[in-house]
């Protein structure tokens, strides 16, 4: 069996995110994601490679979104819609709610704004959504009879989930987007201890290790009071969704601390809209948030009201949050041109900029002046602040989650090439992982863990379940009561459970294969059991007689009277105890140790007693018998045995 | 008989299922109170004569009459069977069912609930008008009750702390071998705090995160309603009360005695004083809370999961995966509900037992005209297939007939709400059900808007706010109606806005300050408890109970004569009424036709209410209280999955005779998530060398055994056994070359005896190349 993963997008790039995984037969397609720096078809996957025919309904058993950004999730009113798949798509809650925001958004600033052809409508949104299964964290969700999938936290943005998916008995998790550390609204990503043959994680910050956020906050928090303080405006360029509400609850914490009564503006409606839905799904936000739901919700803004445009040349500080991003457009880039000239404004730009915005401009250099086209021109005399909040786990919390989960093999993608070849070798060598990094349309192969399934008797568990016990006596002289002057030896019983299934394969034609234990494997194939056993009689010196005292024996025979067996065998424990450890047992008539059985033999021609010709030392015959699991051992002994005396004491 | 029957069901426009009646000032024998449908069908024991044996020597323990006997460790029982026992069959919806099973060697408790009902035997907290210490003691009444019973007067309620009464049958188990406690509802959970709290109590409790969060809030709220009884009796004594007394016992009216020591008389040991505020909190920590249909693994051998009911938000059926079975716990369930997710029969497929838990059975009455419900399928023509059947029967489990029935009675309600308030009365809503709260808001604010009135809605409860704002933040918890306006970003009920329009005001008690400012009459007013002996509705219905224009508004299955009892003469109007609570009876055949489980544990007293057709392939067994019943598992042997790389090294002999491969096989044994898995071992690398067989069969022939020695260069003589020797039938080869050996040979036994181990080892090789053996 094996695992066949497709990367249509974000291999060695970031953008347009999505895989196509095959386990056991079951295609899942994680992500349908869109490449915002491209405006040709490279901005969707290439669909023609899933299925020649185009139909996607066969080819592909169900969609996971794993969150509502648009390189995630922008190209899939195209592929329902567009393309026709009509399967079963999953989402979180949140990601189902918040999903159509971001793609009508975007859909009326390609449409409205740029005035391109629409590649899906407001109703293709609409439609598309209604197709999608919105699923709870760590729920279960059976696809089909043998497609099992289930989400975990992710942290990154709102409803930010990675996703397990299990057929049969091959597993595997696709993280999408995630943060190992929980920042002012969201938690960090949570996942169980899976077994998993496949990770497929993002590797945005692949080689990168951050610093707390908390200075970073300071600084933030520090320019923005320092700006309304002189009566300067603020602006922050933000999309509606994540950020703005990070920020929002951080300025508004701020603003309550220090009894500030500057007003904060959102610009748009879009933004107020987007909070009454952080407000009803607060419970996937961080626990500290989260606890606010009862008294006050955190997203009930006490200082934040919606802004008119009137108000832009208002006079007076304020702080405003204004749509889109990266100032590509639209109200943002309105407001941007009238307080860009006075310096006592201040623009902070969130997150990263894509190249060719007004954003990536002022964050590369400090212009002085920007030509927002042929004709116009503006002078930017404003102070700039960029500030380095992402979303995404460093490349620490990436290694803590491979090892965390220790799956089989791991796929990077969402990085950039150069710093996934980097971190592969990491993962290579610092975790022993097989690790790959396919680059678009490529295939990665894996095999995946396949049981034999076989029926099992009772007795085989319960021998299995057996606590196998090894008792090992350490005599350890505890030295740090050496100043006591009382070198106390104590003795130290280790012991050890080693617990080892053995058992016995029945495999039959036409029958489900059978496990047993070893005992009723005879009774299973109608056989009779055959002994095979290992004899020897074994001399053991017992040297000068005169000088153990107490005993008199018959000397004449070279052997003992049955009288004294029993203070023999006890000697002869005592000596094996010294060298063997704690595993030789004295049953009064015999020694043991597994299956070596040791009893004086008192016979005078015994059959197991090889050595030829009289004894020149006075010694005392002790029959072995074993079997021939342990043949090693009973050697071991027998050689002991032959070597000692046991006169001496 | 006022307004009796009036709504029956039977009536030509099918009246939703309410009845109405103004309380006559008097208690007059020939005055019922209130004529319902469902005549109290699940109190059945309570209002009858008492059957059982009444203790009547105070020398007599109840606690020594039993019917269980103490369950012995069902540890050594064999494991094929499990075990159940049903320790209470609960009362109505705020009183749910409780049973224990064994398991897999585990011992699992669903829910733990209080009788809540028990509370009407303790008056409520006498206002100083109410109060009158010239009240005749119930010591003196008693004389006369005794002769000829009568309706019970108010005077005989019990005026002390009210004690609460537990489920009796679970004190007789030991709490600390509780393995596991499965809670299905935030009614279920009220009595955990008992249990969580005892010394060596090691159970976890698998709760779904809503019940945990509402069971927590109903919790908070009773403690919180009991502390007025606290000021008011002042500390509790130490030692049983008073009123527990058996002389005190004895004198009490029948209909009290009976809910005190219940049908059998040894029900005395149940009942507690309420846990406080920190044993609410202790038991909340020891909680673990779920999602849907989030697996959770408890000791590697159970695989635990919750699926929702559809009762109320958060409410949950459990199935639990064994290695040798899998149970669905199917307690009081709605198909279609309108604000709760509805219930996920699809998930309890696949079970082979289902224990069958719902004892709400809404439609007892409906018993009378049918006599009993047969599948409605089996009636049709055989010549539908199985799967048309199906179709058929999950047809008739979503039929929405339900959900618009209590839709119906829903707006009768209103329709009698908007009539008080018209007439210048108030009035009193003290329903315990979230859904039901939740809809009457909106559907009573809609009639007022309608109707242009203006009449504030207040919601007194210490924890209505908070439980308010809960709602509308869990849209995975609600149907599917609500969570499409999560989509659409409106919130899921409409008392946010209510209050944002100052509609609906929201205290947590009724001296709040800020209560007295706003308040105005008439009005609307929603407030625990229903038992009407705690909390705000106890103030709220004195003030109100005189007033003929005024309308309380109770729940059917609750002894309105008891419950009213300390508020005669009541001129207030009542309207009781019963909601949905479970599955309907003639649904339960089709709902297992789909679920086909191979066994049912079913109530016995629903035993004649639902027949079965034999095509059913379903064994069922009837469980009644406090009986234990062994069920047996279909499964002998469990499955055990062996990883593929250590498959890959078995040596496999195959049997010449069969065409039987057989192979050793060695590994780490595990069993996680309810499965037997074998691992490649660390000690792959010696396992991986061919060892010598450990087991032989077959018997050795001496000839082959000499000619292969010979190859060997071992040379040896076969000496027949002589009469030395013990056992006669032993032949012996002497080996002399290299060394001196010997074999000895028996039917069954070999042994060799070899100088030393080379030679000794080349013998056994020769002995095992002629024997069969692994």
């Amino acid at each position: 069996m094996a695992i066949e993963c497709l990367v249509l997008g974000a291999g060695q790039e970031v953008g347009k995110s999505c895989a196509v995984v095959t386990i056991n037969g079951k295609r899942i397609m994680f992500d349908c994601g869109m490449h915002m720096g491209y405006l040709d078809h490279r901005r969707f996957p290439d669909f023609s490679l899933i299925s020649k025919s185009a139909d996607f309904n066969t080819a592909i058993d169900c969609i996971v979104i794993t969150h509502f950004h648009l390189d995630h999730v922008g190209a899939l009113p195209y592929f329902t819609e567009v393309c026709g798949y009509s399967g079963p798509i999953y989402m979180t809650y949140p990601t189902k709610a918040l999903s159509p925001l971001m793609l009508e958004d975007y859909r009326k600033v390609m449409v409205d704004r740029r005035g391109e052809q629409e590649l899906f409508s407001n109703d293709d949104i609409m439609k598309c959504m209604k197709k999608v299964i919105a699923v709870d964290l760590k729920q279960t969700v059976q696809v089909d009879k043998d497609l099992q999938i289930r989400a975990y936290y992710a942290g990154h943005v709102l409803g930010a989930a990675m996703f397990y998916a299990k057929v049969g008995d091959a597993a595997m998790v696709y993280t999408g987007d995630y943060n190992m550390t929980p920042d002012r609204h969201l938690g960090a990503a949570q996942i169980d201890r899976l077994q998993l043959d496949l990770l497929i994680t993002e590797s945005t910050y692949a080689t990168t290790v951050r610093d707390s956020k908390y200075a970073r906050e300071r600084e933030f928090l520090k320019a923005v009071h320092k700006c309304v303080a002189d009566g300067g405006k603020v602006l922050i360029p933000t999309f509606a969704l994540g950020r703005a509400q990070e920020l929002c609850i951080l300025l508004d914490n701020y603003w309550e601390r220090m009894n500030l009564k500057v007003p904060i503006y959102f610009s748009a409606g879009l933004t107020i809209q987007a909070n009454m839905y952080y407000k009803m799904l607060i419970s996937w936000t961080n626990q500290r948030v989260k606890e606010t739901y009862a008294t006050h919700n955190a997203f009930d803004f006490k200082n934040v009201r919606s802004f008119d445009r009137s108000l832009i040349n208002a006079p007076g500080p304020c702080v405003l949050f204004a749509t889109p991003g990266m100032i590509s457009g639209g109200f943002s880039l309105e407001v941007f041109k009238l307080w860009a000239p006075s310096e006592m404004n201040l623009v902070t730009l969130p997150g990263y900029c894509l190249a060719g915005t007004i954003g990536h401009k002022l964050t590369t250099g400090k212009p002085t002046k920007i030509d927002l086209d042929k004709d116009i021109q503006i002078s930017v005399r404003c102070q700039i602040h960029q500030l380095s909040f992402s979303p995404h786990t460093d490349a620490k919390g990436i290694m803590d989650l491979v090892k965390f989960l220790s799956p089989k093999h791991v796929i990077l993608v969402h990085g950039e090439k150069p710093k996934m070849a980097s971190l592969k070798g990491k993962i290579e060598s610092d975790l022993g992982i097989q690790c790959y990094y396919p680059a678009n349309n490529d295939t990665v192969c894996i095999p995946s863990t396949c049981w034999l399934k076989a029926d099992t008797s009772k007795t085989f568990i319960r021998s299995s379940l057996n606590p196998n016990f090894k008792f090992v006596k350490t005599i350890s002289e505890d030295k740090s009561n050496l100043v006591s002057k009382e070198t106390e030896a104590t003795s130290v019983l280790q012991v050890h459970d080693e617990r080892v299934a053995e058992g016995i394969l029945i495999v039959e034609k036409s029958k489900k294969a059978k496990v047993v234990h070893q005992n009723e494997l005879l009774l299973m194939i109608g056989k009779d059991k055959h002994d095979v056993q290992f004899a020897y009689c074994c001399p053991v010196q017992i040297g000068n007689l005169e000088r153990t005292k107490g005993m008199d024996f018959a000397l004449s025979k070279n052997v003992v009277s049955t009288s004294d067996e029993c203070s023999w065998l006890h000697l002869l424990f005592a000596k094996l105890a010294t060298k063997l450890g704690g595993n030789i047992q004295d049953f009064g008539q015999h020694l043991q140790v597994d299956s070596i059985h040791i009893s004086v033999c008192l016979k005078d021609i015994c059959p197991y007693r090889t050595t030829d010709g009289p004894q020149k030392e006075p010694a005392v015959f002790f029959c072995c018998t074993w079997s021939v699991a342990d043949v090693n051992l009973a050697w071991e002994i027998i050689s002991i045995m032959e070597n000692l005396d046991l006169s001496i004491i | 008989m006022a307004g009796a029957g009036a709504y029956g069901r039977k009536s030509a426009h099918s009246q939703p299922n309410c009845s109405k009646s103004g309380l006559g000032p008097g208690p007059g024998p020939d005055q019922p109170i209130i004529t319902c449908r469902l005549l109290r069908s699940l109190f059945t024991p309570l209002i009858q004569t008492l059957r059982g044996p009444i203790l009547s020597s105070s020398s007599t323990s109840p606690l020594i009459q039993r019917r269980v006997e103490r369950p012995r460790s069902t540890r050594s029982l064999p494991s094929v069977y499990m075990k159940f026992t049903c320790l209470s069959k609960g009362g109505n919806f705020y009183f749910p069912p409780c049973h224990i099973i064994t398991v897999s060697g585990f011992r699992i408790l669903l829910d733990c609930p209080l009788d809540l009902s028990s509370l009407m035997i303790f008056s409520p907290i006498p206002t100083h008008a109410f109060s009158n210490p010239e009240l005749p003691s119930p010591d003196s009444v008693d004389q006369k009750r005794q002769k000829h019973e009568r309706p019970i007067d108010s005077s005989e309620l019990i005026r002390a702390q009210p004690w609460f009464k537990t489920v009796t049958s679970l004190h007789l188990w030991n709490v600390p071998f509780i393995d596991v406690v499965l809670i299905s509802s935030p009614m279920g959970m009220l009595g955990l705090p008992f249990l969580s709290r005892v010394n060596g109590f090691r159970a976890k409790i698998y709760v779904t995160e809503v019940t945990a969060r509402i069971g927590q809030l109903l919790m908070e709220d009773l403690v919180l309603m009991n502390k007025e009884f606290r000021q008011f009796y002042g500390c509790e004594e130490s030692g049983l009360p008073q009123w527990m007394n058996w002389e005190k016992l004895e004198s009490l009216p029948s209909l009290f005695r009976e809910i005190v020591l219940g049908e059998d008389g040894v029900e005395l040991g149940g009942w507690m004083p309420l846990y406080s505020a920190d044993d609410v909190k202790g038991c909340m920590q020891k909680v673990h809370t779920l999602k849907y249909a989030q697996e959770v693994c408890y000791n590697g051998t159970l695989i635990i999961k919750a699926v929702s009911s559809g009762l109320e938000i958060g409410t949950c059926n459990w199935t639990i995966n064994g290695p040798k079975r899998n149970i669905a716990c199917l307690s009081s369930s709605i198909f279609n509900s309108s604000h709760a997710m509805n219930f996920d029969y699809h998930a309890l497929r696949g079970n082979d037992l289902i224990i069958y838990s719902d004892l709400s059975s809404p439609v007892l009455e409906d018993v009378k005209d049918n006599s009993c419900y047969s599948a409605p399928t089996s009636q049709k023509s055989s010549t539908l297939s199985a799967d048309n059947d199906q179709e058929a029967s999950a047809e008739l489990l979503l039929s929405t007939s339900e959900s618009l029935e209590e839709m119906e009675k829903l707006n009768f309600i209103c329709s009698c709400i908007i009539d008080s308030v018209k007439a210048g009365g108030s009035v009193l809503i003290p329903i315990g059900r979230l859904g039901i709260i939740l809809q009457l808001l909106e559907l009573i604010s809609l009639s007022l808007e309608a109707s242009s009135l203006k009449v504030p809605i207040f919601i007194i409860s210490s924890v209505a706010e908070e439980l308010l704002a809960f709602t509308n933040i869990i849209p995975e918890w609600l149907c599917k109606q609500r969570q499409e306006k999560l989509f659409s970003g409106e919130p899921f009920f409409a008392h946010t806005q209510l209050i944002k329009e100052k509609k609906l005001h929201v205290f947590p008690a009724v001296h709040s300050p800020n209560l007295l400012k706003i308040w105005q009459e008439p009005c609307i007013a929603f407030s625990p408890h229903w038992s009407l002996r705690l909390g705000p509705v106890v103030h709220l219905l004195r003030r109100w109970s005189g007033d003929e224009n005024s309308l309380l508004i109770m729940e059917e299955g609750v002894d309105a004569d008891l419950a009213l009892l300390p508020f005669k003469p009541m001129a207030m109007k009542v309207l009781q009424c019963s909601f949905l609570s479970g599955i309907k009876l003639q649904k339960v055949q089709p709902l297992l036709k789909i679920l086909q489980p191979k066994f049912v544990l079913f109530p016995e007293d629903l035993r004649q209410l639902v027949s079965y057709s034999d095509t059913n392939s379903h064994a069922f067994f009837y469980y009644c209280e406090n009986e234990t019943l062994p069920v047996p598992s279909l499964k002998n042997s469990s499955e055990l999955e062996i990883a593929a790389d250590l498959v890959s090294l078995i040596h496999c002999r195959r049997l010449t005779a069969e065409s039987i491969g057989i192979g050793r096989l060695k590994g780490d044994f595990s069993v996680t998530h309810g499965k037997h898995q074998l691992h490649s071992g660390s000690e792959q690398a010696d396992s991986s060398q061919s060892r010598p067989p450990l087991l032989h069969w077959g018997s050795l022939d001496l000839e082959r055994l000499l000619a292969v020695l010979e190859k060997m260069g071992i040379r040896g003589s076969v000496e027949q056994g002589n009469s030395d020797t013990d056992s006669e039938n032993a032949r012996v080869v002497h080996v002399y070359e290299p060394n001196k050996a010997l074999i000895e040979v028996r039917e069954n036994s070999t042994i060799i005896s070899a100088s030393n181990e080379s030679l000794s080892s080349l013998i056994f090789e020769a002995v095992d190349g002629i024997l069969s053996g692994l």
